[in-house]
């Protein structure tokens, strides 16, 4: 509002509002109105929140028809900003001829920027919705593949979304 | 002798369980009440709905570990909570909560004591609840608490005079200063069934005294002595477990008392409005009474709450703006007419 050190007011108040009594009566009134909107509260451990398609829960790595999609690049490893995952790869006799022989991320480190899921040229690493993490030891916190791997009828929905929004 | 003092100690010892219990009330009332205004739900895992949320803080306040800084004054920091209760509690001994009540053939006051000067006794007593404030904060040696307390003596002493003043008014048109009598006088009705309360024959007054009881309480539009987002709490700061929890406890029992002598001054307290047409008398009338009280200081309690969500804290300069430059004068401008329209009444 200031500028030059100069107070700018738009409007000086008016008599009924320099009384002040009628603003906290309009102000009353709105906050009597809100006891009675719509709680946003959900009860957790009872109901869960669902999260929308744009959600962006713990990275996974895509598996379709029992294999992996990834092949091991190593652009989310180069592109992530915590450092937090590891690739390594090795070969493989299918079509796409390399696959991740080990895959981790480290979930203590992950900040779930996404970025991994956006550089991704294969669609195979994207994060899903679930975002109940628990570990009770930083090992623990490292995913390797048999964590990560999800098969693709589960993770359609950020797919699909990405699909349309990308 | 002996029969009074049966009867003032069983009244003494009603009335702290009662506020005990309606101070465990009200702090589960502010909680939901913040909540829903907040579109929260607030406590709800405790007991029933929640209710026994505030007991369970009691409990761990209870078993919290007593911390005195080292550098602190360690008597005076003892004392300073005990003086903020004492004080709050005792304050509620002269107001009145129903006429009078027949048991085992004894008519029984409703009140703990009967004192001829009931308002003078409630005035001196809120003004030495800021000793325990002050006290607490000087004796912690932390400048946030100290600050603390020093707001809530200047604060204090810029209130309590339109506060006074305030007062005033309704003690010329009531003639005594028996908070009975104060009440009595209200009972009647002014024309076409509006009663006679002091709202409607001072409303300056009760604008006022409402604002200047705020003040005292130390309730949000000026809790500066406690506001939180700068002096990290206040005079309470450096407490902890039991005694932190008698400051908590003091501070709601303080705005129950404010209620009280609210509803007691200006709301026709326990007065029940067109109590002749019911036919009630005896027992079931000063019953309706105690419940007619209950629930209007029920109300009032509800509107302190809710103006605590609705408004933002005052800064230092504007509290005071307000206390000597606004109150005060309309607080004697007030005094001056009720004095002037009362003296030409009795001349007319």
């Amino acid at each position: 509002m200031s500028q030059n050190g100069k107070m700018i007011r738009k409007k000086d108040l008016n008599f009924w509002q320099r009384i002040y009594i009628p603003e906290i009566l309009k102000g009353l009134r709105l906050t009597f109105m809100a006891l009675f909107r719509r709680k946003i509260t959900i009860q957790y451990p009872e109901k869960r929140f669902t999260p929308p398609d744009s959600f962006r829960g713990r990275p996974v790595l895509v598996e379709e028809n029992g294999v992996e999609r990834c092949v091991a690049c190593g652009l989310c490893s180069r592109v992530c900003p915590a450092l937090a995952i590891e690739v390594q790869a090795n070969e493989t006799p299918l079509e796409k001829e390399r696959f991740p022989e080990r895959f981790e991320i480290n979930m203590v480190r992950c900040i779930f920027c996404g970025f991994c899921e956006e550089v991704c040229p294969e669609e195979a690493i994207i994060m899903s919705k679930e975002y109940e993490l628990v570990f009770e030891s930083q090992q623990e916190a490292v995913f390797g593949k048999d964590k990560l791997l999800v098969p693709i009828e589960k993770v359609r929905d950020r797919l699909e979304f990405l699909h349309k929004h990308r | 002798m002996f029969e009074t003092a049966i009867i003032a100690g069983a009244k003494i010892v009603l009335t702290l369980i009662t506020l005990l219990t309606l101070v465990v009330l009200t702090v589960y009332t502010e909680r939901r009440v913040s909540a829903f205004v907040q579109d929260r739900v607030g406590p709800n895992r405790v007991g029933p709905k929640g209710l026994l949320q505030a007991v369970a803080d009691v409990v761990k306040l209870l078993m919290k570990e007593d911390i005195v800084p080292k550098s602190a004054n360690k008597p005076i920091h003892d004392l300073a909570p005990m003086i903020s209760i004492g004080v709050a509690m005792s304050t509620f001994a002269v107001i009145p909560i129903g006429s009078t009540m027949e048991i085992f053939g004894r008519q029984i006051d409703m009140m703990i004591a009967d004192v001829n000067i009931g308002i003078l006794y409630v005035l001196a007593l809120t003004s030495m609840g800021v000793y325990g404030i002050t006290l607490a904060g000087w004796s912690s040696n932390n400048k946030y608490s100290l600050l603390g307390g020093l707001r809530s003596s200047a604060q204090l002493i810029s209130y309590e005079l339109s506060m006074g003043v305030s007062i005033i008014g309704v003690l010329l048109i009531s003639g005594s200063l028996e908070l009975d009598e104060i009440v009595g006088k209200q009972a009647s009705s002014l024309w076409a069934g509006i009663p006679a309360w002091n709202v409607f024959l001072q409303p300056v007054a009760f604008v006022t005294f409402v604002v200047a009881a705020f003040a005292e309480t130390n309730r949000l539009p000026f809790d500066l002595p406690e506001a939180e987002p700068e002096l990290v709490g206040g005079y309470h700061t450096e407490y902890s477990g039991l005694k932190f929890g008698l400051f908590m406890l003091s501070e709601y029992v303080n705005m129950i008392v404010a209620s009280a002598i609210i509803v007691t001054l200006f709301l026709g307290g326990y007065a029940f409005p067109w109590a002749g047409q019911f036919g009630l008398s005896g027992n079931s009338l000063a019953l309706a009474e105690v419940l007619t009280f209950c629930v209007k200081t029920g109300l009032v309690m509800f509107f302190i709450i809710m103006i605590r969500w609705t408004l933002p804290r005052f800064r230092y300069d504007q509290l005071m703006r307000l206390g000597w430059k606004v109150m005060l004068p309309i607080a004697l401008a007030n005094l001056v007419v009720t004095a002037s329209i009362l003296a030409l009444m009795k001349w007319a």
